[in-house]
């Protein structure tokens, strides 16, 4: 039942045998070792398993991994460097447990793709589909508008 | 990649410096139980109860057994050759690992499947088929008083903790604790109060939702065993675990990296046990992982009901209260007990009454069970007297902050155990919630269908009391510092904050220290990191072994004969002749307590009392009856922060989450005590769009001077006053009392509809 699919993952070519029913978080985890993307509701509700694929944030534990043939995919462990936002999570100190983290980090990079000076309301619209139990959306904000403003700069 | 900055900042304790371990946490890289892989894993999957009491008359797991892929199906039966009597808790011995002979909630682990394929587990899982002799369950606090559905036949004492010895073993009740607390003659002082005022007030039960589900796994073989779980109580998981297997402590390790969550989740035992005994029988690793589903069905906030009675003389003082609240326990112990008798100190709130009478009832119902979720039953209680206070003061026509100050619990004085408060700044945290809210301000009461109010609230709390813990600091030859301590960073910070404080001691950056996660094998004794004792116990112990460190490197430096700025290194190289050796200080911290009398009554109920106040605005749709909150204002007593911003983050994310159990969330179950929104699609929790535009939060300047360096624990404080400000804003806003929680829409309209 398992077939093999070919895709891009953070950069590198890669191929995994996949089932049918797997979806893109358990690939990750078990064929690549990623732990970044993780399920956590199990329904596309909370964010914890956020992925790029061609650009666009899916949901992972959702996905399913046979989909992702031929695509472009980024996961948080992308890039050797931390970039603008999640130098500014850390400054703004943006969360607590760490769990939904990587879910936050990839929706700000698309959120300032889009919008480089989002304001309040744009911040809560965008990320509105992620949930931290720990609460710390206030310093998500800050953390947002912090990258934002170290992006212009550069 | 960019990590441990060196800094040159002294002293390190007050320096907000981020978490030590936020580049882990951000590039996805932190190590949790959830990623966690072995050699030959199989993963259980549970068959769980579908009534709420019965007994098991069948269980068929043929169908389950014969799935290809299927390594075994395991049941009670099975569990018994590995544990004869395999029952655990940590006030009574009251929950099997898995059912036997009978279930007492819908949702109850029954049977588990294991296989080396999560899908296979969970397919076979499906094919499972029990059938129960239905027995009559009861679900109400109030009901398990006098029901004749009785949830256990006999009640038996753990008698593990110092503070729950006092438990009985009975049988024939649903009452698992009763506490009583006699202070005067409130009965007498009531009759002879000018007046009277009774109310009742209800909350609901919810579910910590932490994002990384319940997770336990365990390696073992014939004489060992190794547990790696998201726990919250390490020593107590080893502690318990040997006992159920007859085991001496040292063949049992337990491993605790990150949480992702934790909120009172993840005490004592929950899944380790099982995947303990079912290692065990197959000789594999067994990793149990819930889903957020499942958690719903493992430990949940007690819901309860508060009846409180105040009698109020002519110049509004506060001379008499009575105070009835009713536990829902549900089917297992957990550690309502605790719960029960550690907020029924506290229950009639932090305001100076001469007669005071308390009755607190843990009770068990054929619920999923409840344990403590940030504030060991404090947000109960604070929902009710304060709700209670905001309903006197207008009745008497006096402001309600001049109603508190009039009544407020003062330094020096006892409380209604007869315990003094010390370093309790209640006062303080009034005076403060009234300047940020500007409370002589003219307020806009909006207009129209918008119509805007405010309200606030204080409580306090006596952390848990007597609890051990101990802590080792080993300086290595090259003078870096490793801290050892059982205390469990679930995102609290305490990772950083022991590390502020062994380097402020030893005079080293704390990010140059490095702080050992649980590893019973390594780690010493905990209690376990809840109630917001950790940084005051577990900060203290660090403070000790650091200082017992310095201690011995002195002694070396003057037995080699070495001048006093001598760089440790150097003392290292000049003893062993390289760079070698170590110097291990070691702590122990455990605080002094006296047990409550008959009456309910100690001169020493707790080491510190936490103080938290809340201060809401909030705008109310009349039309749709959602309150939408727009300022927060949250103020508290910490003492002095080890770490200001991780304590400000503390605060803020504890008054949102009760933001949540404010406004809407809610177990709701069916007549069959079948729980019908287990899943984040139907049980809402506080995302972007519920957070209030404007929050504040704030430390007031404080000492706690029996904690380390004047701090003290901060974890639950935030969540006092948040319920009842809301609801007196509420009532301050359109005129109408809810009692009951949540305030969500429904409620809210339903009131002002009959207001009309």
């Amino acid at each position: 039942m398992r077939r093999e699919i070919r895709f891009r993952l953070n950069g590198e070519a890669v191929s995994a045998q996949v089932a049918p029913h797997e979806n893109l978080v358990e690939v990750l985890q078990e064929n690549f070792g990623l732990y970044g993307a993780r399920e956590s509701c199990g329904q596309g509700l909370c964010g914890c398993c956020t992925v790029l694929v061609n650009g666009r944030a899916v949901s992972g534990c959702l996905y399913l991994a046979s989909l992702i043939e031929g695509a472009e995919v980024l996961t948080v462990e992308n890039g050797s460097e931390p970039d603008a936002v999640q130098q500014a999570f850390v400054d703004a100190g943006a969360f607590q447990c760490g769990f939904c983290t990587p879910g936050f980090v990839l929706m700000t990079r698309q959120l300032l793709e889009e919008h480089p000076e989002p304001d309040d309301d744009t911040i809560r619209h965008y990320l509105s589909g992620n949930l931290c139990r720990c609460a710390a959306y206030p310093q998500i904000i800050e953390a947002v508008k912090l990258a934002a403003r170290k992006m212009r700069q550069t | 990649m960019k990590r441990a900055l060196s800094s040159a900042e002294t002293p390190q304790v007050g320096r907000s410096l981020p978490r030590l371990e936020s580049w882990l946490k951000v590039t996805g890289r932190a190590e949790y139980v959830h990623n966690l892989r072995l050699p030959g894993m199989l993963y259980g999957r549970i068959f769980r109860s579908s009534v709420a009491h019965g007994r098991i008359r069948r269980l068929d797991v043929s169908a389950a057994q014969a799935v290809g892929g299927v390594h075994r199906v395991v049941s009670a039966a099975d569990l018994k050759e590995i544990v004869p009597d395999p029952y655990y808790g940590p006030a009574f011995h009251d929950q099997p690992v898995l059912a036997v002979d009978k279930v007492r909630y819908v949702g109850e682990p029954v049977a588990v499947v294991l296989a080396a394929d999560p899908h296979v587990a969970e397919e076979a899982a499906h094919l499972i088929v029990a059938e129960y002799e239905e027995l009559p369950a009861v679900y109400d606090e109030l009901e398990a008083m006098t029901s004749k559905a009785i949830v256990h036949d006999a009640l038996k004492p753990a008698g593990t903790f110092p503070d729950l010895k006092h438990l009985k073993g009975r049988s024939g009740t649903n009452v698992a604790l009763d506490f009583h607390l006699r202070r005067g003659d409130a009965a007498q002082a009531l009759a002879a109060a000018e007046r009277v005022f009774e109310h009742r007030f209800r909350t609901q039960q919810v579910m910590h939702t932490p994002l990384e589900p319940l997770v336990s796994v365990a390696e073992s073989t014939d004489s060992s065993l190794t547990i790696h779980t998201a726990s919250q109580s390490p020593s107590f998981v080893r502690i318990e675990v040997a006992r159920l297997l007859g085991w001496p402590e040292n063949r049992i390790r337990v491993r605790v990296p990150f949480l992702g969550g934790g909120f009172g989740a993840k005490l004592y035992i929950k899944l380790e046990a099982l995947v303990a005994v079912l290692s065990l029988l197959t000789r594999r690793a067994v990793k149990i992982s819930l889903t957020m589903e499942e958690q719903f069905f493992t430990i949940t906030k007690h819901a309860s009901s508060f009846r409180i009675k105040s009698g109020v003389t002519r110049d509004g003082r506060i001379s008499a209260r009575e105070c009835e609240v009713w536990w829902n326990g549900g089917a297992y112990a957990d550690i309502g007990p605790r719960v029960t008798q550690k907020s029924g100190f506290t229950a009639a709130g932090p305001y100076d009454i001469e007669h005071v009478a308390i009755d607190s009832y843990a009770l068990y119902t054929n619920l999923p069970p409840a344990g403590a979720l940030r504030g060991f039953g404090i947000p109960q209680l604070v929902w009710a007297y304060e709700c209670h206070t905001d309903m006197m003061a207008r009745e008497l026509g006096i402001d309600p902050i001049e109603f508190r100050r009039r009544n407020l619990l003062r330094d020096g004085r006892p409380q209604a155990t007869g315990t003094l408060m010390r370093d309790a700044a209640i006062e303080k945290v009034l005076d403060r919630l009234a300047v940020l809210l500007e409370w002589n301000r003219p307020f806009d009461r909006g207009t129209g269908v918008l119509r805007r109010g405010r309200g606030i609230a204080i409580g306090f709390k006596a952390c848990v009391s007597p609890t051990t813990s101990l802590a080792a600091v080993n300086v290595n030859g090259d003078g870096s510092c490793i801290v050892y301590c059982s205390t469990v960073d679930m995102g609290q910070g305490s990772d950083t904050a022991m590390a502020q404080i062994a380097g402020e001691v030893l005079n080293t950056p704390a990010e140059a220290v490095r702080v050992v996660h649980s590893d019973t094998d390594v780690t010493p004794y905990d209690m376990a990191t809840l109630g917001s004792r950790s940084l005051f116990h577990m900060g203290n112990a660090v403070k000790l072994a650091a200082e017992d460190a310095l201690k011995k490197l002195n002694q070396l430096k003057s037995e080699l004969q070495m001048p006093p700025d001598a760089a440790i290194p150097e003392i290292f190289k000049k003893k062993y002749g390289m760079q070698a050796g170590n110097v291990v200080g070691t702590g122990s911290y455990v605080p002094s307590y006296k047990s409550p009398d008959a009456n309910g009554l100690t001169d020493n109920a707790t080491p510190f009392w936490m103080v938290g106040g809340s201060g809401a605005e909030i705008e109310v749709d009349t039309e749709t009856g959602r309150v939408r909150v727009a300022r927060l204002v949250n103020v508290a007593d910490v003492g002095t922060p080890i770490n200001p911003k991780i304590v400000e983050t503390q605060l803020s994310g504890a008054a949102i989450m009760q933001l949540g159990f404010t406004l809407f969330e809610k177990m709701l179950f069916d007549e069959h005590g079948q729980l019908r929104n287990a899943s984040l699609a139907e049980y809402r929790i506080p995302g972007f769009l519920d957070v209030p535009e404007e929050i504040i939060n704030e430390a007031v300047s404080a000492e706690q001077r029996s904690g380390p360096f004047g701090a003290k624990g901060v974890g639950e404080t935030g969540t006092f006053g948040v319920s009842p400000a809301i609801a007196n804003a509420l009532h301050d806003a359109v005129g109408v009392r809810l009692t009951s929680l949540p305030l969500n829409p429904e409620a809210v309209f339903m009131k002002l509809q009959e207001q009309k």
